[in-house]
């Protein structure tokens, strides 16, 4: 038994040291006072002061927050109201409809970006702020939705019923008591679309202007001239701050279950 | 007395499946009135009706002497209990209880003031900021109650609001529903499956059998005068006994129930040309002697089995018949419950030669034909 849980417990740092141990190398050498990645010199800030100068990245991460928080808004309301339509009235095409909703999730990201240019470019619009956001929408929606369905499955129909029995109209019993109901899951689904539109590079690259370019495109085409330590600087902010939001989703999962 | 609630001619379709056929009923003004039946049966479907979840396939249905039948559950003056009770789980006990008068836009004031009162009937004052996960069983159930009667309704529907409490809490709650009802004055419409239940709160009785009611009726004449053999096995315990028309003379009558059992009924309770009829007799009412009584109606048997069962003690006695080779009677098995006299020397045995005393009044005609 001792020996199974050793090798167990083995297996599983190694898959810990694989996972984390780039991330780990990222952040170390976001404080290293060197212009190459490779070797030690010493402590220093001054990649994280530099990246406040840097014009480029500034105004990426302003890009990045303004078409995440739009997407996520959006997110919010398409998946939120398509799953509880879904739930809600039962018609012959919800069943293929809820499986079309989770396309955009498992089609290549590649296969979105073109389809989603050639499509803006056939209706003849032209690419900036709202086709990132549009395109982002359409693969964050699903999680929202995802997240929703889930939470709606363990719903005691009488809930909607006891507030229409209380003169609610379906419209005030659906935002008094199912909306209440589903917020951990509106919550939880939204901050894992504000963090996926948040990293999204692929299919933002076919679908931006000059004009929009995200952080990640940003920081892509930065590193086709090589890595700067400036950009390590910025991953482990990044980093940080995703960690943040996964662990409020996780504390609002649990604080309101 | 004033009707508060008609139905006429009330169908409710699924498909093909029929829950509801036309039903016709008068529920009186301040009336407790309780929709009896089997799972199954139709009778939360007719409750659902009434609130407005379901729309009658056919019939109206009136509240007040208003014809709602297409009226949507929120313009309709009745609340419900609901059997989960439906607690609102973001909402504390006080805002929960709120609910339907913000709904209404009753003033703040007035608000807390109805809330405070509501409360107080069902004894759950200084439990206002509690969450509903915090509540044991009977308590949400209380929330339940005083949400639904806070708006003040002309009907309260309560749907098995007891089935989830434990049996004694569940006794209780009996007493105290009916004081409520009757200092509140509400009309209550109350669904169950447990006929005990029923005949200890009901005014009138609704037994519902396959979409339809089968009786309607006061408790004491639906136990004591099941009108079908559905009723009699329903409600109670009950042994139904077919039997044959042998002899008729002026005030009584004698059927046959097996080989050499006779057993006389009155005459007035059978039609004219009935040759078979369907009897309904309770265990309680089968009087269990040592010695051979001088009466009519008795009969000698023995005990096939004794079930002691608390305050009573059940025995199935056999009349009549001889045990045939694979191990069953013929004959006739009786069900019979008598007191349980001492704790401590037991008056029946398995074995015992016994003698059953029916008498007329006691045996009820439930199905007849020529």
């Amino acid at each position: 038994m001792a020996l199974v849980n050793a090798l167990f417990g083995t297996w599983s740092a190694l898959v810990m040291v694989f996972f984390y141990a780039p991330i780990v190398f990222l952040v170390v050498f976001s404080f290293n006072d060197s212009k190459l990645n490779v070797v030690w010199e010493k402590f220093t800030l001054r990649w994280y002061a530099e990246l406040w100068n840097s014009t480029p990245l500034v105004n990426g991460l302003k890009a990045s927050l303004i078409v995440a928080s739009i997407t996520t808004v959006l997110a919010i309301i398409l998946g939120t109201g398509a799953a509880w339509l879904l739930h809600r009235y039962r018609f012959r095409a919800a069943r293929p409809i809820s499986t079309m909703a989770y396309l955009p999730m498992v089609v290549p990201e590649v296969i979105m970006g073109i389809s989603l240019l050639v499509f803006f470019k056939s209706i003849d619009v032209s690419l900036g702020f709202p086709t990132v956001v549009i395109a982002h929408t359409t693969f964050c929606f699903p999680f929202v939705m995802a997240a929703v369905q889930a939470r709606l499955a363990g719903l005691d129909p009488a809930l909607e019923e006891a507030a229409l029995d209380l003169g609610a109209t379906p419209f005030e019993a659906f935002w008094h008591v199912i909306v209440p109901y589903l917020m951990p899951a509106i919550v939880s689904g939204a901050l894992m679309a504000f963090a996926l539109s948040l990293d999204e590079l692929i299919v933002t690259f076919f679908v931006k202007s000059a004009g929009s370019q995200t952080l990640p495109v940003v920081i892509f085409g930065m590193a086709k001239k090589g890595i700067n330590p400036m950009v390590n600087a910025l991953s482990t902010l990044f980093i940080l701050f995703t960690v943040l939001l996964l662990l409020l989703s996780e504390w609002v999962k649990k604080a309101r279950a | 007395m004033e009707t508060m609630v008609e139905l006429r001619g009330v169908t409710k379709r699924f498909g093909a499946f029929t829950a509801v056929d036309s039903v016709d009923l008068q529920i009186r003004q301040g009336e407790f009135m309780t929709f009896l039946g089997p799972s199954g049966c139709g009778k939360t479907t007719l409750l659902r009706l009434i609130s407005g979840f379901e729309t009658a396939t056919a019939g109206r249905v009136l509240i007040g002497g208003r014809d709602v039948t297409d009226v949507p559950p929120y313009k309709r003056d009745v609340n419900q209990v609901f059997q989960s009770y439906a607690i609102f789980p973001h909402l504390n006990v006080a805002d929960n209880v709120a609910f339907g008068l913000r709904m209404r836009n009753v003033p703040a004031a007035e608000r807390a003031k109805r809330v405070g009162e509501a409360l107080e009937l069902v004894s759950l004052q200084g439990l206002e900021k509690r969450r509903p996960h915090e509540l044991s069983g009977g308590q949400r159930q209380r929330v339940a109650l005083a949400r639904a009667i806070v708006c003040r309704p002309q009907v309260l529907l309560l749907d098995e609001p007891l089935s989830a409490l434990d049996a004694k809490l569940r006794h209780s709650m009996q007493f105290e529903l009916k004081n409520l009802q009757r200092q509140l004055g509400i009309t209550f419409i109350f669904v169950t499956h447990d006929q005990e239940e029923a005949l200890i709160m009901s005014d009138r009785i609704a037994v519902i059998n396959k979409g339809r009611i089968e009786q309607l009726g006061d408790a004491t004449q639906i136990y004591h005068a099941p009108a079908t053999a559905f009723t009699a096995d329903f409600i109670g315990e009950a042994n139904l006994l077919k039997s044959q028309v042998v002899y008729r003379n002026g005030i009584l009558a004698r059927v046959r129930l097996t080989e050499g059992v006779e057993l006389a009924v009155k005459k007035e309770t059978l039609q004219d040309s009935t040759s078979q009829a369907l009897l309904s007799v309770r265990p309680e009412k089968i009087y269990i002697t040592k010695t051979k009584p001088a009466k009519e109606n008795a009969f000698k048997g023995t005990i096939e089995e004794e079930v002691f069962r608390g305050a009573m003690d059940e025995l199935r006695i056999r009349i009549g018949g001889t045990p045939a080779a694979n191990g069953s009677h013929t004959g006739l098995s009786l069900m019979a419950m008598v007191p349980n006299e001492s704790s401590h020397e037991r008056s029946w045995h398995k074995g015992d030669t016994v003698y059953c005393t029916i008498h007329t009044d006691d045996i009820v005609v439930v199905e007849q034909k020529a």
